[in-house]
């Protein structure tokens, strides 16, 4: 239990100890070696050159350097990423056996090991992190300390003003003010709906029970989104924190995160966060000397997506499997336990503790009109610089893709966008210079979405990607309601008939029909969603569509079945060496003269096309 | 015959002791279900049928219930994964540089289905959606090794490092 | 109560605002489709039948869930409405096994009746059907998978209502389906064969498990000595499958009905239950007095027995070692009825008709054979016994009224009420009371062992110098307070009478189904239950020991109640069960 006094102590203590992190200035000789602990580094050996890295520095007695595990720097693609600071050399794709080096040319002479240093997309060497195109229309309020800090080490987030918050909002501001704060903040629900934020806390607030709940969706369900893990990884006493302010304001004295149990990591860090906080007294009883009581508990997912929907997410919180509940009556009238609960996504919790600080004039001079602040996306697919980026609401679709994230690798053409996962729906090229808000995403048939950007070329065919995100739903549907249990299913038959060139005059309709009534007829927001992906790529690409149907033929030539493999009657020396090799007996021919392949035989194994010596045969 | 070991050991059930713990720091609060399985899950690879009703007498849940939980949710499994599990995640962005044909692949290797055993108990597969390792794409793991950037071409390889 | 004013269809009305709109919708008239929608059980918004549009909502609003309020404008038959409820209904229907020709639902099955309502007339969007394997190998009910909608009714009613949790939603998404721990059949799980699912279920995916094919045969041998008894609440409901309003006592047209259908004899269980309430108020008044264990707990339903036997095997010693009534009855044919007409016990063939399920499974145990000979050979649910009818072209509705055969049709009005919840403790009482203080009742009802449904009632009943402390349960839920606080040592009870089915026997696993809202806006237990205490006012013998053809059977053969050979025939013994052990 530390008192305000000693918490400020231990601020001024620690930021003494690690500013040289933020410092350019700092003129000692310390150095701290910041290494990327995030899940993606880590699973290169992030930790084999943690400890190669202290192995190292204790053998040659270098005293004047540290090494922290921080969280995620979001640029994954070139992990493991190792910083050295203050010079703030960024050093990527680091192995462990590059350890040595480091150590020797660089901390032990101050030279920069160059081949380790990152290079940008344009192949231009990078020394610092500031000039990468990458960071530079970055704007991080979410995950200021991700790539910062140590994230299992509550007295570094104290020195970067942690729990400051907190302690303003326990010794100044009434329940209202709290609210009125978020709700001029203008913050909206980062999981996707975009809700407005104060608005939420209101009605938990005006929910009259004895017993309340708090809640974090940490269920970050979206394949290809790992904005909430980062955060959780990188700086988990943000989200202790703010949790603790939004019980405040609403009047709660116990919260729940729930998060996917697939994320080890996070759980891990988010745990030791929580011990660490009632230790120092920051939740428990009387926290900071006040009467105002929190305690905080982590819950496990156990793979279902459709737990990131609030009532689902209830239901398992609560032990049951994940079906979502009618609504009302709403989670701030009866959520958890069947009492008022106050549910926000992890991104959302995020802003919280900075709004408080800088205040809602601060926080609603970022973004557009109506949507403010920042948005994390986690940038994947056919892009170059994979990885999290954190831009102000507003920015175009085209500086996320080609500014940050370097644009389409391999001389590819860049075909679509796709915002919102299994939810949303797909930005085509004409849509690149839309400006990213809650309003405009939905306006053109995507959403928002939690935050999964994922980039596709023009390699990728938009009806087998349709495919692919019913699949998914069929998959995660939790079978509730007929709509969704069986609609999908329906959807996804008609796609599987398209996709394996069986699909019929009239599928596209049949498609609509369904998407149409899926969408008005669920029960809950994963079906009401579910068709997005087959709707925007119909909007979008019906050529596509109609060519699979009419023409049997995939443009983006992805749809195997769909694909012929010929013999080019042309080069075709008829030396029988491909009708040997075939293993269905498909390529028959008299010797000198071309060979053909019968189509109703060939399973299209391509094993023809690597054995012609002439290069006669290929796909088409 | 709940109460007994039923894994072969002829000993006394040292996981099931383990798991009667974590059912008793419950308190016989119900909603602790999940995380009762996820420890289940954790220990013995998969949800046995009589820990289930170990469960069930303890936590006084009805069996179907606890197996509706069970079926529901993909982290849990009703039967024992091989030694090496091998997981090809086919999340979006895996999927968009081409997790599937990897996934085809190890099928192929291996001659089993998703979800299937090889009859030497060695290798199971599953797919997975999406374990956060974007930036690695696309991606396998066997066990907890996790393998970034794969391609077809490099399965055969890595499967030979677990024979 | 506070009102709100609302406007459904263009009809403005003022509605108590505790009211869905659902319920405001019936009121004034209007009908909402609904499919998984059981008032107070099942309110779970999964069907999407109910959707409506809500001026100035987002999207529709479910409306078996979605409370009124003040000011609401509601429509309920728009182009989109319409259009969403037929799409999901064909959904439904392209992932059902539509042998609708030969489904014992057809024509009373909901999810047939909304076909028609909705004008469906050509399934869209056809497809692969949910797997599903027919389980037929429990005694009592047989579950058909692919003919389930998922509505969950009766999980909600196995789990909720009657807190046994037998079955359960498994699989997720299009696999979703209702079934049991580790996909075993129902007879390897344990369910106490109650029977409420079925009632609970909307179409065919639930029934009993078929015996007029038995009977048939029986019936057509010349060979066999068919004898039928029917339970007492069977005459409360029987109409009702004949187009008779619900609650119309019909006991002569029944008795008339199974005469046609070719039957030997027709008798009454009710002189059974006469005996049941000989033997058990012997045994209670034993324990009583011998320091027996008390509380003494009725054995009269066997979906109740089943569950204490999976559920509290400990306490088996608290029940009654009395068999049920049709059993005693059916011991008594094939013993001293039998000897006394001389005919061959083994060519005689008992069929019970009982408006419930787990009565099938209850004759077919070891324990209810009288030297190697099975009590009673088949059992029909009042369901069934209809169906024979209607297939012998037999308009029950029509008939003449006809008696019971003698001599085993003479039967009390402490019997018939035995149909019902507080109605075999009642009876008991009656009994009781008088042969304990040798005095004559002033007056005969005991309204305070009148039970509600679902709940537990308590009553302190003075017999002589004695305090007679007795509580009525009925539904497992309750069955399983009483159970409970008797683990915990706290229960006051010297008796207990305690039936599986919500409000006993007229609503049992076995009756005649209505739909959901007929349930929510009939109250069904309650016009059955009248049928039967004004059968019993009607009856000029209105105690069991009363009853001459009792007094006659242990003058020539039993010699008393409790007496060796009465264990012999009519007493049983009880066993734990045990599950999950492969």
């Amino acid at each position: 239990m530390k008192t305000l006094a000693e918490l400020n102590e231990i601020r001024e203590k620690t930021l003494s100890e690690i500013s040289l992190r933020t410092n350019r200035n700092y003129t000692g000789r310390e150095k701290h070696i910041l290494v990327c602990g995030g899940t993606g580094c880590t699973s290169s050996h992030s930790k084999e050159i943690i400890a190669n890295l202290e192995a190292g520095i204790k053998a040659n007695g270098l005293d004047n350097v540290r090494v922290i595990r921080t969280g995620c720097f979001g640029l994954c693609a070139r992990g493991p990423i190792v910083v050295v600071r203050p010079e703030d050399t960024f050093y990527a794709m680091v192995k462990p056996e590059d350890v040595d080096e480091i150590i020797e040319k660089h901390l032990k002479n101050g030279e920069i090991v160059e081949r380790l240093l990152c290079k940008d997309v344009d192949g231009t060497l990078v020394k610092s992190l500031d000039e990468l195109n990458f960071y530079k229309k970055q704007h991080r309020i979410v995950l200021k300390n991700c790539g910062l800090i140590d994230p299992e080490n509550i007295d570094e987030y104290l020195a970067f003003d942690g729990y400051k918050a907190l302690e303003k909002v326990l010794t100044s501001m009434s329940q209202d003010d709290v609210i009125k704060e978020i709700s001029d903040s203008g913050l909206r629900g980062r999981g996707g709906a975009g809700f407005p934020t104060g608005r939420k806390w209101q009605f938990a607030k005006a929910s009259e029970n004895e017993q309340k709940y708090v809640a974090c969706n940490a269920d970050e369900g979206d394949p290809g989104a790992f904005m909430d893990r980062s955060v959780l990884e990188g700086d988990p006493h943000t989200i202790v924190e703010a949790m603790a302010i939004a019980a405040y304001a609403i009047g709660a004295n116990k919260g729940y995160v729930y998060v996917r149990a697939e994320y080890p990591i996070a759980v891990q860090r988010l745990q030791k966060a929580i011990d660490q906080a009632k230790e120092y007294g920051l939740l428990g009883e009387n926290i900071m000397g006040t009467d105002f009581k929190f305690d905080l508990e982590i819950r496990l997912g156990a793979g279902a997506f459709v737990c990131g929907e609030e009532t689902a997410l209830m239901e398992s919180v609560e032990g049951r499997r994940g079906e979502p509940r009618p609504r009302p009556p709403f989670p701030a009238v009866k959520g958890l336990f069947g009492k008022p609960t106050l549910l926000n996504n992890v991104e959302t919790y995020a802003n919280i503790t900075q709004i408080i600080l800088n205040g809602a004039a601060w926080f609603s001079s970022i973004g557009t009109e109506k949507s403010k602040g920042t948005k994390v996306f986690a940038l994947g697919g056919n892009i170059n610089n994979v990885g999290l980026v954190e831009v102000p609401m507003g920015i175009t679709l085209r500086e996320i893709v080609f500014d940050i994230g370097g644009g389409v690798p391999n001389g590819k053409e860049f075909k679509a966008a796709q915002t919102g996962g299994p939810s949303g729906g797909c930005l085509p090229a004409e849509h690149l210079d839309t400006p990213i808000d809650y309003e405009s995403l939905s306006a053109i048939g995507s959403m928002m979405g939690s935050g999964g950007l994922i980039v596709m070329d023009d390699s990728t065919c938009m009806v087998n990607l349709a495919r692919f995100f019913l699949d998914f739903t069929v998959d995660e549907s939790c079978g509730k309601c007929p709509p969704c249990r069986i609609g999908t299913k329906r959807m996804l038959e008609i796609l599987e008939r398209l996709v394996n060139g069986k699909g019929k005059e009239g599928d596209i309709e049949k498609l609509e029909t369904l998407a149409m009534n899926i969408k008005r007829s669920s029960l809950c927001g994963l079906g009401q969603t579910a068709p997005n992906p087959v709707l925007s790529t119909i909007k979008y690409y019906r050529d596509e569509y109609e060519a699979h149907i009419k023409e049997k033929r995939c443009p983006a030539g992805e749809c195997k079945a769909m694909t012929k493999v010929v013999i080019d009657k042309e080069k075709c020396k008829g030396c029988s060496a491909c009708s040997r090799k075939c293993p269905v007996n498909a390529i028959s021919g008299e010797i000198k003269q071309p060979f053909e392949i019968d189509q109703d035989k060939c399973i299209k194994c391509g094993v023809c096309i690597a054995t012609c010596p002439f290069k006669a045969i290929s796909r088409v | 015959m709940s109460n007994g070991c039923e894994c072969g050991c002829g000993g006394k059930d040292e996981k099931l002791e383990k798991i009667r713990e974590v059912i008793a720091k419950c308190n016989g609060d119900k909603s602790q279900l999940i995380h009762v399985l996820n420890e289940v899950q954790e220990l013995y690879g998969y949800v046995p049928t009589y820990v289930q009703k170990v469960i069930s007498d303890e936590m006084d849940i009805p069996m179907a219930e606890i197996y509706g939980v069970i079926t529901f949710y993909s982290r849990f499994s009703l039967e024992a994964k091989g030694k090496y599990n091998i997981s090809v995640c086919l999340g979006t962005a895996c999927y968009v540089k081409g997790s599937q044909a990897v996934l085809d692949k190890v099928k192929e290797i291996l001659g089993i289905d998703v979800g299937g055993v090889t009859a030497d108990g060695k290798f199971s597969i599953e797919q997975t959606r999406c374990v956060g390792a974007c930036g690695l794409a696309p991606v396998m793991t066997v066990n907890n090794d996790v393998y970034g950037n794969m391609d077809p071409s490099k399965v055969k390889d890595i499967l030979a490092k677990y024979e | 109560m506070e009102k709100v004013n609302i406007t459904i269809d263009g009809v403005k009305m003022e509605v108590p605002s505790t009211y869905t709109i659902l319920d405001a919708a019936r009121e004034a008239g209007i009908d909402i489709p609904t499919l998984c929608h059981l008032k107070e059980i099942n309110e779970i918004g999964a069907c999407r039948m109910c959707i409506v549009e809500v001026e100035g909502a987002r999207g529709f609003a479910t409306s078996c869930v979605m409370p009124v309020s003040e000011g609401m404008v509601v429509r309920t038959n728009t182009p989109a409405v319409r259009d969403a409820r037929k799409v999901t209904l064909e959904l439904l229907l392209s992932n059902h096994d539509r042998k609708c020709l030969t489904c014992t639902r057809s024509g009373n099955c909901e999810l047939q009746a909304l076909a028609e309502k909705l004008n469906i007339t050509d399934i869209e969007f056809e497809g692969e059907m949910t797997d599903g394997e027919l389980d037929e190998l429990s005694p009592s009910i047989v579950r058909d998978p692919k003919k389930c909608i998922l509505c969950k009714r009766c999980v909600a009613m196995c789990k909720k209502v009657q807190n046994v949790g037998a079955i359960d939603t498994i699989n997720r998404g299009f696999k979703s389906k209702i079934g049991t721990a580790c996909n075993k059949s129902l007879n390897d799980v344990p369910c106490s064969l109650c029977g409420q699912c079925i009632t609970a279920c909307p179409t065919g995916a639930l029934r009993e498990k078929d015996a007029t094919k038995a009977v048939w045969r029986a019936i057509a041998d010349p060979d066999t000595y068919v004898v039928v008894q029917t339970a007492p609440a069977v005459r409360a409901a029987i109409g009702e499958e004949f187009g008779m309003p619900i609650g119309t006592l019909c006991t002569g047209k029944m008795v008339a009905g199974l005469k046609k259908l070719g039957f030997d004899k027709v008798f009454d269980t009710n002189t059974g239950a006469d005996l049941t309430i000989m033997e058990e108020g012997t045994e209670l008044i034993h324990r009583i007095q011998n320091g027996g264990l008390l509380p003494m707990i009725t054995s009269c339903s066997p979906g109740w027995v089943r569950f204490a036997e999976n559920s509290y095997p400990e306490l088996l010693g608290h029940l009654s070692t009395a068999k049920s009534p049709h059993q005693m009855f059916g011991a008594i044919l094939k013993s001293y009825y039998a000897e006394k007409q001389g005919i061959d016990p083994k060519k005689m063939f008992v069929v019970s008709v009982m408006p419930c399920v787990a009565k099938k499974a209850e004759s077919e145990r070891e324990e209810m054979k009288v030297n190697g000979l099975r009590d009673v050979d088949a059992v029909l649910t009042t369901r069934e016994a209809a169906r024979m009818m209607k297939e012998a072209g037999i308009n029950l509705a029509i008939l003449e009224d006809e008696q019971f055969d003698d001599p085993m049709g003479e039967a009390t009005g402490a019997a018939v009420i035995f149909g019902t919840t507080g109605g075999v403790m009642e009876a008991a009482l009656r009994t009781v009371s008088e042969v304990l203080t040798g005095k004559e009742l002033e007056k005969l009802e005991f309204e305070d062992v009148r039970g509600e449904v679902n709940g537990i009632k308590e009553a302190t009943v003075k017999i002589g110098d004695l305090d007679v402390k007795v509580a009525i349960a009925n539904g497992l839920a309750s069955a399983t307070a009483i159970m409970d606080m008797i683990e915990k040592g706290e229960a006051p009870y010297h008796f207990v009478e305690i039936m599986a089915c919500p409000g006993g026997c007229v609503t049992g696993g076995g009756q005649p189904i209505h739909d959901a809202k007929t349930r929510a806006t009939v109250d069904i237990h309650g016009l059955r239950k009248a049928a039967l205490y004004e059968a019993d006012k009607g009856l000029k013998r209105r105690k069991s020991h009363e009853n001459p053809v009792i007094k006659q059977l242990y003058d020539e053969y039993l010699e008393q109640p409790g007496s060796h050979k009465s264990h012999e025939l009519l007493h049983t013994t009880y066993h734990k069960r045990e599950y999950f052990n492969d």
